[in-house]
């Protein structure tokens, strides 16, 4: 099948390319990139007024297959990927049984194989049922076609094993992602530690169990000269350790999620247990930093931690609710209206930070619309206004912190593996 | 005189969401109710008909048996439904178990819940009214409204008073309730602790912190003294009783440095030798059975309120 | 709202108050076991200015009460448009007296019902006679008046509005017609 995507303004930061062109998908791949392709019986997209990008990398999604189906599925969570622009993503381990060994890949490759409408890569875990106590299999989990590693939901509080895990996956040229908090510091905390914990009557959790916990990372990174990617940073303290270790040139990325550079503590007034993720909504300053962190470079990339949670699970007595939120279906619209809209990001910057940045961290061939690359195509409509609804979402869980919110930007159809995947 | 205006609202959840001319309002209704119990016949039909559950997640007796006394003086019918197993064991969830009562026809649900956040859990899923009877840390505003009216009736008046809370003020929803009132309607707030027992950036809040007790009581026109919950004990920075005592303990020779007519409250149930010490209690600066006599007024007050809020509610809904 | 009609002024008000005043005291044979309890609020001031001209004629102060009846009310609705609950003030024992309940208008007869009720739970009066300025009529509960000052047929979509200096700033009394 042959597409040909017609007038819209192609943004590819891979190229550094913008303007108005046209693209052709042959067989699966970009076959051209130009100026008034002729529609040659070709099946034509008109993408006048419309942005025409990379289908997003979000490097952090939790799909829950295999063992929480009830929260989400691989079928569910590629097609709400689709509907949100991305077309790869990175699932993590934390499922039921977790993805700690290579038999586990095995086995969810299968599952991916069968059920995925979208390009889906395996996070594996670090450490066995990712206790923190005896590191994976990490070379074995590599064969199998593992492109990172992470104990997400934990950080590896022995340093002893971090810095064993840290030496193995150097070795085996695998980037480890950190979810950096010390639960020691953070226990049974669930929202941001200051006025707001204290105004509820709630548990804090410091932006000390963050940052010390990125600050260790950061040193072991450079003690093994190892690439890590600390994941979900939420606070001020926490851009200022990265930047300072990118300045050192150690091998640090950095990704942040859509809330945490759009919402404070302040939306947690009423006891929303939709504004309830870890790490918590921080300080307007904090979001403030996070803002300055993606606009000078800091923050190399933007992920969702799409963390599909049921109804049960969320209209419950707040400090038992689950922690997360929805995002893949969103976090595009999002990025434009609170980055672009607000002129923090250049719609090059914003694309870059989720298409061709968290591509080249993971190592994967993607988001780029190189001619001969994979056509994973998004057609965007950048100003059209949508308001976020439950009933909208194709995830199987509706528990997004943008619900009611009104966003400007919206995908009108997306392109995966040169098939229109997904179409408004 | 502040400027009266009318109550909309059909749940209490806390005084931090009221406006002060609310609190004003509850407090005003609560003197003109509080004659009814000065009465032969204790009694007035303004909630015949109605039924008000009391539904507690937490052991309690105080407060549960002053809603149900002020319930039954406004002529209406009370169930006491006590959990003393939280609802986590208890299987069903606080919404459920809400809609279930609902589906009774009750009219209010008092609530007492170990969580933080229930009671406006609770208000958001049901048409029922909601009072707050006390939600984790969060808030407990009609022991906080007690303590106020009693303050008001005392000295007569709350703004410029200065008024100091002194014990665990980081788990004590009485503290934040007190802050919230006392501060709406102008006091100078002082919380007194030791440091581990002082919440986060409270003092964003506009109260002053201190932890010296005598610095809390030197020029204090009331000092609310919280309960300590040794029993709690989960945090190992815990004071122990005699060395809270002996640093924070209201006692005569304390009392004796404070202004003149120092007024003592305490929500009950007190440590005797821990908080303060028995002379306090008994004595001349205290007004803790007054502010149980209080008590009812002030639900009575509350409970009759979000009655007519909620019947307002449900008439603007019909037109 | 419009003001259709006046139907007395501040004299007209004092005239009518002293002929009530007698009326009273005809009916009771004195002041002997009479006392006046008026209900809030305009009822509690014509309560006070009754005692005010029995006392002009007999030289005998009659004690005074104010019932707030909110609390006694079939609705609770209708308070929106009476946003607080007042205190009653009935500071001396009621039974075995002749007790003179006072207000200002007499209309469907539930505000009286509800002020008998309330009196009830004070004690037990001897009789509980009715004082009202104004009757307009319209009854919906079985209620009469045993004094009225005025009696002013009324239209369903008027009201009548009793003014009185102490809470309005001046005394009259005035039909008005509700709009729509």
């Amino acid at each position: 099948m042959r597409i040909l995507i017609k007038g819209g303004r192609v943004i590819d930061p891979a190229n550094s390319l913008d303007g108005v062109l046209d693209i052709l998908v042959d067989s699966g791949v970009v076959a051209k990139v130009a100026k008034n392709i002729r529609p040659n019986g070709f099946q034509v997209i008109d993408a006048a007024d419309q942005i025409v990008i990379p289908g997003l990398v979000d490097m952090h999604v939790h799909l829950r297959e295999p063992g929480r189906e009830d929260k989400e599925t691989i079928t569910s969570g590629t097609m709400a990927a689709l509907k949100g622009g991305v077309t790869s993503m990175a699932a993590m381990p934390n499922t039921c049984p977790c993805i700690d060994s290579p038999e586990q890949v095995v086995l969810l490759r299968k599952i991916i194989a069968q059920s995925a409408s979208a390009n889906v890569y395996i996070t594996a875990a670090i450490t066995k049922g990712r206790s923190g106590l005896a590191l994976t299999d990490i070379e074995g989990l590599k064969e199998q076609g593992v492109i990172a590693l992470s104990d997400d939901g934990s950080s590896v509080d022995s340093e002893e094993l971090m810095r064993a895990a840290l030496q193995r996956s150097k070795k085996a040229g695998i980037v480890v992602i950190c979810h950096c908090e010390d639960k020691t510091l953070s226990r049974n905390g669930s929202v941001n530690l200051g006025i707001v914990s204290t105004r509820l009557g709630l548990k804090g959790i410091s932006k000390e169990s963050e940052y010390l916990r990125v600050a260790r990372d950061i040193d072991l990174a450079q003690e093994i000269d190892a690439p890590i990617h600390i994941t979900h940073v939420s606070c001020q303290e926490s851009v200022t350790r990265i930047a300072e270790a990118k300045k050192k040139g150690i091998k640090v990325t950095a990704d942040t999620a859509p809330h945490y550079f759009t919402l404070s503590q302040e939306a947690l007034q009423g006891f929303d247990t939709n504004m309830k993720m870890n790490p918590p909504l921080r300080t307007k300053s904090d979001v403030a930093a996070i803002r300055q962190g993606l606009r000078d470079g800091t923050i190399d990339t933007i992920a969702s931690d799409h963390a599909p949670h049921t109804e049960n699970e969320k209209e419950i007595e707040f400090e038992r609710a689950e922690f997360g939120v929805i995002g893949l279906e969103t976090e595009l619209a999002v990025g434009i209206t609170e980055l672009v809209h607000t002129g923090i990001l250049g719609w090059q910057e914003l694309v870059a930070k989720l298409t061709c940045n968290p591509a080249r961290i993971l190592g994967i061939a993607k988001g780029t619309l190189s001619v001969g690359a994979d056509a994973d195509i998004a057609v965007v409509s950048p100003d059209k206004e949508w308001v976020v609804e439950k009933h909208g979402f194709l995830s199987r869980s509706k528990n997004s912190c943008f619900l009611n919110r009104t966003l400007k930007g919206y995908v009108v159809c997306t392109i995966c593996g040169g098939k229109i995947a997904y179409r408004h | 005189m502040a400027e009266t205006i009318p109550w909309t609202k059909k749940d209490l959840l806390g005084l931090e969401d009221l406006q002060k001319e609310e609190i004003v309002l509850i407090l005003d209704t609560a003197d003109s109710f509080k004659e009814v119990s000065s009465r032969e016949i204790k009694k007035v039909p303004a909630l015949r008909g109605r039924t008000v559950v009391n539904l507690f997640y937490e052991p309690s007796t105080r407060t549960r048996v002053s809603f149900e006394v002020a319930a039954k003086r406004l002529s209406a019918d009370v169930i006491n439904i006590a959990s003393e197993t939280s609802s986590v064991r208890k299987g069903e969830t606080l919404i459920d178990t809400g809609t279930n009562i609902e589906a009774l026809k009750v009219d209010i649900i008092v609530v007492r819940h170990n969580y933080s956040g229930a009671a406006a859990m609770l208000a958001g899923h049901l048409k029922a009214s909601v009072v707050n009877a006390g939600d984790g840390w969060h808030e407990h505003p009609t022991q906080a409204l007690l303590d106020i009216f009693t303050l008001r009736e005392k000295l007569g008046r709350i703004e410029g008073l200065r008024v100091s809370i002194v014990g665990d003020i980081a788990h004590s929803r009485v503290a934040r309730s007190n802050i919230w009132g006392l501060l709406k309607l102008g006091a100078k707030v002082t919380v007194c602790a030791p440091p581990m027992l002082i919440p986060a950036a409270i003092e964003e809040t506009g109260v002053r912190v201190t932890h010296s007790i005598d610095e809390a009581l030197c020029d204090a026109d009331a000092v609310n003294v919280l309960r300590m919950q040794f029993e709690r004990d989960e945090e190992d920075a815990f004071p122990r009783q005699l060395e809270y005592f002996k640093n924070f303990g209201i006692t005569k020779e304390r009392l004796a440095n404070a202004k003149k007519g120092i007024i003592v409250m305490h929500p009950g149930p007190i440590n005797r030798g821990v908080e303060m010490s028995s002379e306090v209690a008994d004595g001349a600066h205290s007004v803790i059975l007054e502010q149980v006599t209080n008590g009812i007024a002030v639900r009575m007050a509350v409970l009759f309120l979000v009655a007519q809020g909620n019947e307002n509610i449900k008439d603007a809904n019909t037109d | 709202m419009k003001e259709k009609a006046r139907i007395l002024e501040k004299e007209g008000i004092a005239r009518t108050l002293v002929r009530v005043a007698h009326e009273i005291l005809e009916k009771n044979k004195g002041t002997k076991g009479l006392c006046l309890v008026g209900i809030r609020s305009r009822g509690a001031f014509l309560a006070k200015r009754l005692c005010d001209c029995i006392e002009s004629i007999e030289h005998v102060r009659v004690a005074v009460g104010i019932l707030d009846i909110t609390l006694y009310r079939d609705d609770l609705t209708l308070l929106a448009a009476q946003p607080q609950v007042h205190k009653t003030e009935i500071d001396f024992d009621i039974t075995d007296q002749h007790l003179i309940l006072v207000d200002d208008v007499l209309y469907t007869g539930r505000t009286v019902r509800a002020a008998l009720d309330a009196l009830i739970d004070f004690g037990r009066p001897k009789a509980i006679q009715l004082a009202v300025l104004v009757d307009r009529g319209h009854r919906e509960l079985p209620i009469r008046a045993d004094f009225v000052g005025k009696n002013i047929p009324t239209a369903c979509n008027e009201t009548v509005e009793v003014r009185l200096e102490e809470v309005d700033g001046k005394d009259e009394v005035v039909i008005v017609e509700k709009n729509g």
